[in-house]
């Protein structure tokens, strides 16, 4: 089946069966990667995405239910709130392997998009939802609060 | 000498000057430089210069987190005094005599050896190339080679001054000298910088890193493979009838080593549907049909009648005298489950016929391994498979395995696809959990001999623990029958010891089993550090003093280890009856101490507020790195210490995903305050050594505030909770 998505401001047409999860629509169908998979259960955040501007498990998200919403990926992730996110994780060195990354920053942006001064178990409970493998947590909450320093600048 | 014309200088429009000075050693091992390309297939370069000044250095080791990228980068700007936000990264080739890790002789990345076998290696690199540059100025502008100084890669002498790039044409012409002169640590201004970025931490913050499952090519077929539920199980017939209603599904196939069967479809997603969906039925005649408990007690039965000696100054038949006129003993049996390597990006491998070969795309670990590997499955030369390496997300071990596994499973998948497009093979998290490889399960059993002073006069330890080398390609390490990764930790204990029996069973099953993040230290330094705090309490010492006291200060890295445990002790504000737990641990030539502060409520409901953590790793190139692995890998051991363990119920894995085999999360991971010795002696691992003595520093936290000694993991087995 086709059918339209509003991704990153832009309107793409994938062809795919119903209940195909939005995360293998962007990763095979769009060649939009930066989107990944870790779990397929909704379970380790890998795969957030904003969809209306909540973060969202792109796996168990499903192709037919996105018609009338805006879909924010990674690659997309660029207003104010996010630029000081990605600033912030680099100056305080976050990544290690990476594979999560774009799902802990996906998160963290819609953290300080509803609470731009988080408390350290704001953040603590917000963040629960994104595993690391690497186990950068000390320095993700670091990045968060060094965002949020940044946005109130 | 090698000059390539840099594909960046042709983009830049500037052909004329466009030039790109490649150095390196060559295959004797000589540093070269050169100007014909059509030298290249004989020269390895690990340095590039462009035109524009741009230095590129080529990274043989892949990049799985642990920050060869930066490290590497760092050795060879250092050199060159480059401007390190002009300095860019890219992976070699497979090439396993001129990429060589120089401790393997052969190209592959593990034991935490990148920074340590590459430290003179990419340093003498980086040196022969700024003795050409500043040469080659020296001769532009009619000046002493000794005038000129170099600075964030702009060479100056008196008022005149250019970049690396203005002189990369005729820094090319020269003869570069055979043993260039690197710094002295005095000079260093990148090595130690704690404030240097990792050069991959804007395209991992952005979505663009490119990773092996990322690979997208046309005409691609997508295939996931249904293996046996129990080890060793093989084919013996499937029906895909049902996979054929799922949307996208091409075909299946039995692979050739009847280890399962493989649906290709046109996506991920139908592919690990149609694969569910076939109804596969298999020989399990030779297949591990055990239960968990069953294995435990397997193991501890080795135990009793050790097969072979693991200390070859003493036999346990020795020691046994010792141990029968023991004033005092004190005994313990200690058991570890399987566990998961579990990194996040599921293993994937894709293959792509090229003219008179394949290219392999891979986060890929062994070069070396998965190169014959993947030609003996296609009948073809080594040489003509080409590896393109990509950014692993996390190995923990489980990349870096001697049957290249999940490389075979897709040149045997691209084998019966007809080798006519690429494919994809990609596992699910449940084909992660349940696949294999773990860690091992293992037993110790350990009775100290103590004579009527409460000192220590003998020591029986025994493991019982499945050989990870013993009939893989690395046999060559077995010495004397023992794989030396079964009983490291216990034959390196730094501890003066006296009358110190080592033996080993090894344990047949077969469930595969493989390194894991640090190997054998996870189990023996678990068994070894919970050992010396009960001997600590036993005989009423200090933990740490006690330790301090059994460690030889004119043994080289006891004396490492001494000034370790000292910096810990005193960043820690230790003090005697400390109600927090000690460890410390020496693997991969690294000495690492460990603080753990936690809060115990109702028993058995536990906190970790904060680690402290001292590591002496030789010579710091990258001190926030360092930070990094030490911070993981103690958060990696507390995961499993705590809550990890894959069991088996008639041969089946029960674990499916991460619900049942839980990752720390955020708000579980303790502050981590880590302090690094200050030496200049040769860098040594970091990668590993952080997780060995995490572990045990927990458990003896939780005897100082519980009084309950913890034998058998995961701790969660004990009646712990963790919050």
């Amino acid at each position: 089946m086709q059918y339209q998505l509003k991704i990153n401001g832009e309107t793409r047409t994938v062809d795919a069966e119903p209940g195909t999860p939005l995360l293998w629509v962007l990763r095979d169908g769009l060649e939009m990667t930066g989107t990944k998979f870790g779990c397929g259960v909704a379970y380790c955040g890998a795969c957030t995405v904003h969809v209306d501007g909540t973060p969202t498990r792109s796996c168990q998200t499903f192709i037919e239910d996105l018609a009338d919403s805006e879909i924010t990926t990674i690659e997309g992730a660029q207003d104010k709130v996010a630029q000081a996110v990605q600033a912030a994780w680099r100056e305080k060195d976050v990544v290690q392997c990476g594979w999560c990354q774009s799902g802990q920053i996906m998160s963290a942006i819609g953290l300080l998009s509803e609470n731009p001064k988080p408390s350290d178990d704001e953040i603590k409970d917000y963040m629960h939802g994104n595993a690391c493998r690497c186990v950068t947590y000390v320095r993700i909450n670091e990045a968060v609060k060094l965002a949020s320093q940044k946005l109130e600048a | 000498m090698n000059i390539n014309v840099s594909r960046r200088g042709f983009l830049a429009g500037s052909a004329a000057t466009a030039g790109a000075l490649l150095v390196g050693l060559n295959a004797k091992g000589v540093l070269a430089a050169t100007a014909q390309a059509s030298q290249v297939t004989d020269f390895n370069p690990f340095v590039k210069i462009d035109a524009d000044g741009t230095l590129t250095v080529v990274i043989k080791h892949f990049e799985m987190g642990q920050g060869t990228t930066t490290g590497l980068t760092t050795l060879v700007a250092e050199e060159l005094d480059a401007d390190w936000n002009r300095v860019t990264t890219e992976f070699a080739p497979a090439n396993n005599s001129k990429y060589a890790n120089l401790f393997f002789s052969m190209q592959g990345t593990g034991g935490s050896t990148s920074i340590a076998n590459s430290y003179m290696q990419y340093r003498e690199a980086g040196a022969a190339a700024r003795d050409l540059l500043i040469r080659a100025a020296a001769r532009s502008w009619g000046v002493d080679p000794a005038s000129i100084r170099v600075e964030k890669s702009v060479l100056t002498s008196g008022d005149k001054s250019g970049h690396f790039g203005e002189f990369v044409a005729i820094a090319s012409t020269l003869t570069p000298v055979e043993k260039p002169t690197v710094k002295t640590p005095d000079q260093f201004r990148l090595i130690g910088d704690a404030t240097l970025h990792r050069k991959d931490n804007t395209s991992k913050t952005n979505g663009t890193a490119q990773f092996a499952m990322d690979v997208n090519l046309p005409g691609m077929v997508y295939a996931a493979i249904q293996r046996s539920p129990k080890f060793g199980g093989t084919v013996t017939s499937f029906d895909d009838s049902a996979a054929k209603n799922v949307a996208g599904f091409v075909a299946a196939q039995v692979l050739p080593n009847k280890a399962g069967v493989v649906a290709f479809a046109k996506n991920t997603w139908a592919a690990f549907q149609a694969r569910d969906a076939l109804n596969v039925e298999w020989d399990f005649s030779k297949a591990e049909t055990r239960n968990t408990d069953t294995l435990i007690e397997d193991h501890k039965a080795l135990l009793d009648k050790p097969q072979f000696n693991a200390n070859p100054e003493i036999t346990l038949d020795e020691v046994a005298p010792v141990l029968a006129g023991a004033a005092k003993t004190i005994d313990a049996e200690f058991t570890f489950p399987f566990l998961a390597h579990a990194p996040l990006e599921a293993l994937n491998c894709t293959i792509e016929p090229i003219e008179n070969g394949v290219r392999v795309h891979d986060g890929c670990q062994m070069p070396a391994l998965t190169r014959p590997t993947v030609a003996k499955i296609l009948g073809l030369e080594p040489e003509q498979v080409e590896i393109k390496t990509l950014y692993a997300g996390g190995s923990f071990g489980r990349r870096a395995n001697p049957d290249a596994d999940y490389n075979a499973e897709a040149a045997l998948a691209f084998a019966v696809s007809g080798r006519k497009v690429p494919v994809k093979l990609v596992w699910s998290r449940e084909d992660d959990m349940r696949g294999g490889y773990y860690r091992p399960m293992a037993a110790h059993r350990a009775k100290i001999a103590l004579d009527a002073d409460g000192k220590v006069i003998g020591w029986d330890h025994r493991v019982a623990v499945k050989s990870i080398m013993k009939g893989s390609l690395f046999q060559g390490m077995i010495k004397n029958d023992i794989d030396p990764t079964s009983v490291e930790g216990v034959t390196e204990s730094l501890y003066s010891v006296p009358n110190f029996g080592i033996g080993l069973s090894d344990f047949q099953t077969p469930v595969p089993i493989l390194w894991w993040r640090s190997v054998g230290n996870t189990h023996t330094a678990f068994a070894m550090e919970t050992l010396m705090d009960m001997l600590a309490d036993e005989t009423g010492q200090d933990p740490i003093e006690m330790r301090l006291a059994m460690l030889d200060p004119n043994g080289p890295n006891q004396a490492r280890m001494i000034n370790a445990i000292k910096l810990v002790r005193d960043m820690s504000g230790w003090k005697k009856g400390d109600k927090r737990g000690f460890a410390c641990h020496f693997s991969f030539n690294t000495c690492v101490a460990v603080v753990a502060d936690i809060t115990v409520t109702d028993d058995t409901s536990v906190h970790v507020n904060k680690l402290f953590m001292a590591v002496e790793c030789g010579v710091a190139i990258n001190p926030d790195v360092i930070k990094a692995q030490m911070e993981g890998g103690a958060g990696f051991a507390l995961t499993a210490i705590m809550r990890n363990e894959i069991t088996l119920a008639d041969g089946e894995v029960e674990q499916q995903n991460f619900p049942d085999y839980e990752l720390l999360r955020n708000g579980e991971m303790p502050a981590v305050e880590v302090a690094i010795v200050k030496s200049n002696n040769a860098p040594t691992g970091v990668g590993e050594p952080g997780v060995p003595p995490t572990g045990p520093a927990l458990a003896n936290a939780i005897f100082a505030q519980t009084g309950k000694r913890i034998f058998d993991l995961p701790m969660t087995k004990a009646g712990f909770e963790f919050v």
